[in-house]
């Protein structure tokens, strides 16, 4: 088994105050890790922290992905190594069509990869099949970036940048949040589509419901800035069921 | 937290070499004996000397404007030479007597002369210091009846055409620099596009400033006759020194019924350092009269260079139903700063203009926009729509807005909007979480701001505007 990320005692602080407070985990090729936790846990850091966000100071700690260093990546070089992360709250590009902003992303990771540039016609080959996947016709990719988007259709937005760029390792921020059924039903399918046994997914939320459209192979509890507690899929069901002041409660204190 | 969104490096700028040549500079100062001389190295009719003296005499009597709001040092008028020229004057009938020289500077900005590198499609005068070294195509432009060429040359050449339309957007006492153009202006161009003609070819000039402690007064004049069309471009650039500069330049624009110009601008003259040493004081009037009935008169200016900008290119719409327009983006990045905008004058009935300006601001430059929309009382039904946009990058910059509106008839719908965001981390780490550089991040999101702007610009233009202002901006963003 090929581990994809092995992040050990991590640290990490925004302005000062200490968010994460020792985070240990471990991804293989071909999982889907949830990360469940109450609000103000440090879930919407530590995507931040591994995407490379300048906002967070990592202050000890490591973390490998795919046999380097990460922490010592850029962001965008993360991003072109195959970390991908769908933000929670997407932001707008004026003037900037989904189609130029989509082809710039894929170029960017073909040409580190050493593949070559697509063009215009060519990506818009590409293209066409992952619009399928999320439900959208051809409409959409001549409007600017999220801008006019709704909550749903962002987070969609995201998950079609996602099955373009392919990437080795999706962190999907509370890509749930903000969906009705149905568009949770689209997107899940859309993620457990897009799987491949080569790369993985971290699912960060706050919520069951998406866990029975993408089954994760473990569960983490993360609170007060660690992970308190790992399982199954049955630990998400048990948190459903006794809420998150039932691990905290059991978690040893720091 | 590290870096932020700002880290002040100053790229080089690309056009900051001088070009090692032989010139003929008239001695600093000014006084009616300069006047006189560069009106007889221009061999000028006695017309020409008469109106640039009657200009120098009104001149005397202004003062320097400082309502804009910019700030610099006293300028001394008595300093600046007025007149600088290559020694080895050209024959413009022949492009290989033209100093290889002059050829190879311009080459280097990316404007080849030389007959079989020229640019398809697109005529080009090139101004070098205050005389114009080169124009191209003028032949092929004369078969349809087009006059192109230097403003010397035409007032030697066709000077009823000159006398009857110089001055007669700009008078030579509209404001303290047009009457200093008027009484020492070197070099510009002419055209003037003969009835009906649709203008086979875009025509353009490029200025390049050379001598150091000299000041550049292009004059540019562009009549369109009766249902012509024409597409008009300007470049500029000059050579990094620490001494300021001055560029005051006038261009006046006529067009008659159902013409139409559009005038598009890259403004690149150089900018300054980081600590605000040296660069052009670039002090500009550039107005339109739509003087036919359905004429059009449209700017786009993109401008990236000068220490200081004041310019304001404006539109009279004089002709019943005509059309002005002006599209802008004005970017300051270190210490420049710039005081620019728009004037719309509405005369004619159910006139049109349409005003949308960009203005971008980084390190601690200031950038204002200033616009005056005028409805006179015989204007009716006129109409206006305004959008002024205001990005920021870092927290040391600014962006002002002044508009003022006047509305003397109330048949007139007025419609004007304003925006100021700030390019914020979220927005670049959005674009670096896919894989772009901080460099792309901020051009695309720059490049994304102005698109309204640019695709008023010819193609090969357009992209030389995206160009020019990913280096303009490069470094302003850690």
């Amino acid at each position: 088994m090929t581990t994809l990320l092995e992040i050990r005692d991590l640290h990490a602080t925004a302005d000062g105050r200490e968010i994460l407070r020792g985070v240990d985990l471990t991804v293989n090729a071909g999982e889907v890790h949830a990360i469940m936790g109450p609000n103000g846990s440090g879930k919407s850091t530590l995507a931040q922290v591994l995407a490379g966000h300048p906002a967070f100071t990592v202050t000890s700690g490591t973390a490998r992905y795919a046999g380097q260093d990460l922490l010592a990546l850029k962001a965008e070089e993360r991003a072109r190594e195959g970390l991908f992360l769908a933000f929670q709250y997407p932001v707008s590009v004026r003037g900037i069509t989904n189609a130029y902003f989509l082809r710039a992303a894929l170029n960017a990771v073909r040409k580190h990869r050493g593949q070559p540039e697509l063009g215009p016609v060519e990506f818009m080959d590409l293209l066409e099949g992952k619009l399928k996947v999320i439900g959208w016709d051809d409409s959409f990719l001549e409007r600017p970036v999220n801008e006019g988007l709704s909550g749903g259709e962002k987070k969609r937005n995201e998950i079609l940048q996602l099955a373009v760029l392919e990437p080795k390792l999706a962190v999907l921020d509370e890509t749930d949040s903000g969906l009705d059924i149905d568009a949770l039903k689209t997107v899940a399918q859309a993620v457990g589509r897009l799987r491949r046994p080569d790369s993985a997914t971290v699912l960060v939320t706050h919520y069951y419901r998406i866990l029975t459209h993408i089954e994760p192979d473990v569960v983490h509890v993360l609170s007060g800035g660690r992970i308190v507690k790992s399982g199954g899929k049955e630990l998400a069901l048990e948190l459903e069921d006794k809420g998150y002041e039932w691990v905290r409660d059991e978690a040893p204190v720091a | 937290m590290t870096g932020g969104i700002e880290a002040q490096v100053l790229q080089p700028y690309k056009y900051g070499f001088v070009t090692d040549i032989e010139s003929d500079v008239v001695r600093p100062g000014l006084d009616e004996d300069v006047i006189r001389l560069i009106s007889q190295k221009k061999g000028e009719p006695e017309w020409m000397l008469e109106w640039r003296l009657h200009a120098f005499r009104n001149w005397l009597k202004m003062s320097e404007p400082h309502w804009p709001n910019v700030k610099y040092g006293p300028i001394d008028y008595q300093a600046i030479s007025y007149y600088a020229a290559p020694k080895s004057k050209p024959k413009l009938d022949s492009m290989d007597q033209v100093d290889p020289k002059l050829l190879e500077t311009f080459e280097k900005l990316g404007i080849p002369l030389a007959e079989q590198q020229r640019l398809a499609g697109v005529a080009v005068d090139a101004v070098f210091d205050s005389v114009s070294v080169a124009t191209t195509f003028r032949e092929t432009l004369a078969k349809s009846g087009v006059i192109f060429c230097a403003i010397s040359d035409a007032i030697r050449e066709h000077p009823d055409l000159v006398r009857r339309y110089l001055g007669s957007v700009v008078p030579h006492n509209d404001n303290y620099f047009a009457a200093l153009n008027s009484a020492v202006f070197t070099d510009g161009s002419f055209a003037y596009i003969p009835k009906g003609v649709r203008c086979p070819m875009e025509l353009s000039t490029y200025f390049r400033i050379n001598a150091s402690s000299t000041g550049q007064f292009e004059r540019t004049l562009i009549v369109a006759e009766e249902g012509s069309y024409v597409s008009y471009l300007e470049g500029c650039s000059a050579p990094i020194r620490d001494e300021n500069q001055l560029h005051a330049a006038v261009v006046e624009l006529v067009a008659l019924d159902d013409a139409e110009i559009k005038y598009s601008t890259i403004q690149n003259w150089y900018p300054g350092d980081e600590q605000g040493r040296g660069g052009i004081y670039n002090f500009v009037t550039k107005r339109g009269k739509c003087l036919g009935n359905r004429s059009k008169i449209s700017w786009t200016q993109v401008e990236t260079g000068s220490a200081i900008t004041w310019k304001y290119p404006g539109c009279i719409l004089q002709g019943d139903n005509s059309v002005g327009e002006f599209y802008s983006v004005a970017v300051t990045n270190n210490r420049q700063q710039a005081d620019t905008g728009t004037k719309m004058i509405h005369m004619g009935k159910n006139t049109r203009s349409t005003i949308v300006s960009k203005g971008i601001s980084a390190g601690q430059g200031q950038n204002t926009y200033r616009g005056l929309v005028k409805i006179l009382k015989g204007a009716e039904h006129a109409r206006n729509y305004s959008q002024c946009d205001s990005m920021l990058i870092g927290d040391r910059c600014g962006a002002h807005t002044f508009p003022y509106i006047d509305v003397r008839n109330s048949t007139a719908i007025m419609e004007h909007e304003a925006s100021t965001s700030k390019i914020g981390e979220d927005q670049i780490f959005y674009c670096r979480q896919r894989g772009l550089s901080s460099e792309d991040a901020v051009s695309m999101i720059v490049n994304g701001f102005c698109k309204e702007v640019f695709k008023e610009l010819p193609m090969e233009f357009a992209i030389e505007a995206q160009r020019l202002l990913g280096i303009s901006l490069e470094g302003s963003v850690g």
